[in-house]
């Protein structure tokens, strides 16, 4: 029961045989914590500005678009990665702050 | 410089001096860390790169950056045929055009002015309000925009397929690809990346000739770095972090925050400019408002316009004239002096074989299109509507 239960905190989902999860990644010095991540559809991921300056997580990828809107230090700002392929995510104030989301 | 564009990487190489900066001075907020920093320790932050990036999926080869060259220079690119990419980004304004704001496809005058595409090889995302993700895609944007080259962009393929020397071309850039659109873009691309700043006197000043520049040259570095806070978004080599800000300029364009309506900062933000060869590429600013680089300080000198969106980073700086001065005389510095570009021949329209003009070239293969219609290039060439 107890891993049933932690299995639900965390989404659970079984796409295509892999495990839907909760990941973090941290803003910090005008950096993803992260170049590269890969996950299970359905999986989240938590982006937590740690700088001390706004960031605005953000991806223009086709089919995959979104925009967290701008996150202030210190702050945490979620997204669902609901569909499978190649995430390109940036920073749409700091582009150079960027990383690849690749969802199974 | 010619030669500089057959081999970017290796002028990259001998271009391995390091670089610091100067122009726009965004003021104020800096850090007791940034103020104590010595002289000899902010150089270190604009040394050069050894190489320049090229994407995975269009890596540089002669052959492409040639035929980009060409297509860069070549007005048949456009709707009317007058327009070419280089009409905008003049080779001798420093890839720019001199003008507040752009004109385009029959005279129409464009919002912003015409970004320079020196060092986009660096680049995150293109264009003032950073619409493209990459050179690739910010080639064809412009040649679609009916207010700039009015291009239809399904038939821009089949107009050049009737060239025969841009069939060989692409059929020798692109082996087993040819001429396509991706390939119109991935080629202008290539050529764009080539175009590089070369050693300027504050290079080798870094580098170490310590006479390379003048007293005023180095105090206005130390106020770039220091009092003025320039450094907050002219950072690097290139003097720019690529980022988007609201730096208080006085009008109704909200730049950047076009795309990120929800997002406060972005709004009236732009994108950090370079500030090499700075001086070549007068007037300034995304509307072009600010005439010299004295303006422009004069502008950072006030903290421009106080709204929400106002970056963190602007603020009243208190700079006197002579201060002022010394950040231009330290902008001066950053010109390169490059080898004159040598414009390219274009691939002339076919002939017919009665001509007896036409390019022989196998690599040319069959036209494989229909030929262009003599009437609608005429009518093109008047602005008049041709279907």
């Amino acid at each position: 029961m107890k891993s049933i239960a932690v299995s639900l905190l965390l989404l659970v989902a079984f796409v295509g045989g892999a495990v839907a999860g909760q990941m973090t990644i941290t803003q910090k010095g005008k950096k993803f914590s992260e170049k590269k991540v890969e996950l299970a559809a359905g999986s989240s991921i938590d982006f937590v500005n740690d700088d001390d300056i706004t960031h605005n997580v953000y991806s223009s990828s086709k089919g995959h678009e979104f925009d967290l809107g701008a996150q202030k230090p210190g702050s945490t700002a979620s997204h669902v990665f609901g569909a499978s392929g190649k995430v390109k995510v940036r920073c749409a104030i700091h582009p150079k702050m960027k990383m690849t989301i690749v969802v199974n | 410089m010619t030669q500089l564009f057959q081999r970017p990487l290796q002028r990259a190489v001998i271009g391995t001096l390091a670089s610091v900066a100067v122009l726009f001075g965004l003021a104020g907020s800096f850090s007791a860390a940034a103020e104590t920093k010595s002289r000899e320790a902010w150089k270190k932050e604009y040394q050069r790169p050894s190489e320049v990036p090229y994407p995975d999926d269009n890596l540089y080869t002669k052959e492409k950056a040639d035929l980009g060259k060409k297509l860069f220079f070549d007005p048949r690119l456009s709707g009317a045929d007058y327009i070419s990419c280089a009409t905008c980004h003049n080779p001798s304004f420093a890839w720019g055009d001199g003008l507040p704001t752009g004109f385009g496809n029959a005279m129409t005058k464009l919002g912003r002015r015409t970004p320079t595409i020196l060092n986009t090889a660096y680049g995150e995302l293109m264009m003032w309000d950073g619409r493209f993700e990459s050179l690739e895609e910010q080639a064809l944007g412009p040649m679609a925009a009916p207010a700039e080259m009015n291009q239809e962009m399904e038939a821009i393929a089949d107009e050049l397929r009737a060239i025969p020397g841009y069939r060989t071309l692409f059929n020798v850039a692109f082996p087993g690809e040819g001429l396509s659109i991706d390939n119109i873009a991935k080629a202008i691309a290539t050529f764009e990346r080539t175009v590089i700043s070369g050693t300027a006197p504050f290079d080798l000043w870094i580098a170490g000739e310590e006479t390379a520049i003048s007293e005023a040259a180095k105090r206005g570095f130390d106020l770039f770095n220091g009092k003025a806070n320039c450094v907050a978004c002219h950072s690097g080599w290139n003097f720019t972090d690529d980022s988007f800000h609201d730096i208080g300029i006085d009008d109704d364009d909200l730049g950047r925050g076009e795309h990120f309506k929800d997002n406060v900062k972005m709004q009236h933000a732009f994108k950090t400019p370079t500030l090499r060869n700075a001086v070549e590429r007068a007037p300034y600013m995304h509307n072009g408002t600010q005439v010299t680089l004295s303006d422009v300080v004069a502008h950072y000198n006030t903290g421009g316009v106080v709204r929400p969106s106002l970056s963190d980073e602007m603020r009243p700086l208190q700079l006197s004239q002579q201060e002022q001065d010394d950040l231009v005389a330290f902008m001066a510095t950053l010109s390169s002096v490059d080898e004159r570009i040598a414009m390219p021949l274009l691939p002339p329209n076919d002939q017919g074989p009665a001509a007896g003009l036409r390019q022989t070239s196998p690599a040319a293969g069959p036209a494989d299109v229909a030929p262009i219609d003599t009437k609608c290039r005429v009518a093109r060439l008047h602005l008049r509507p041709c279907r």
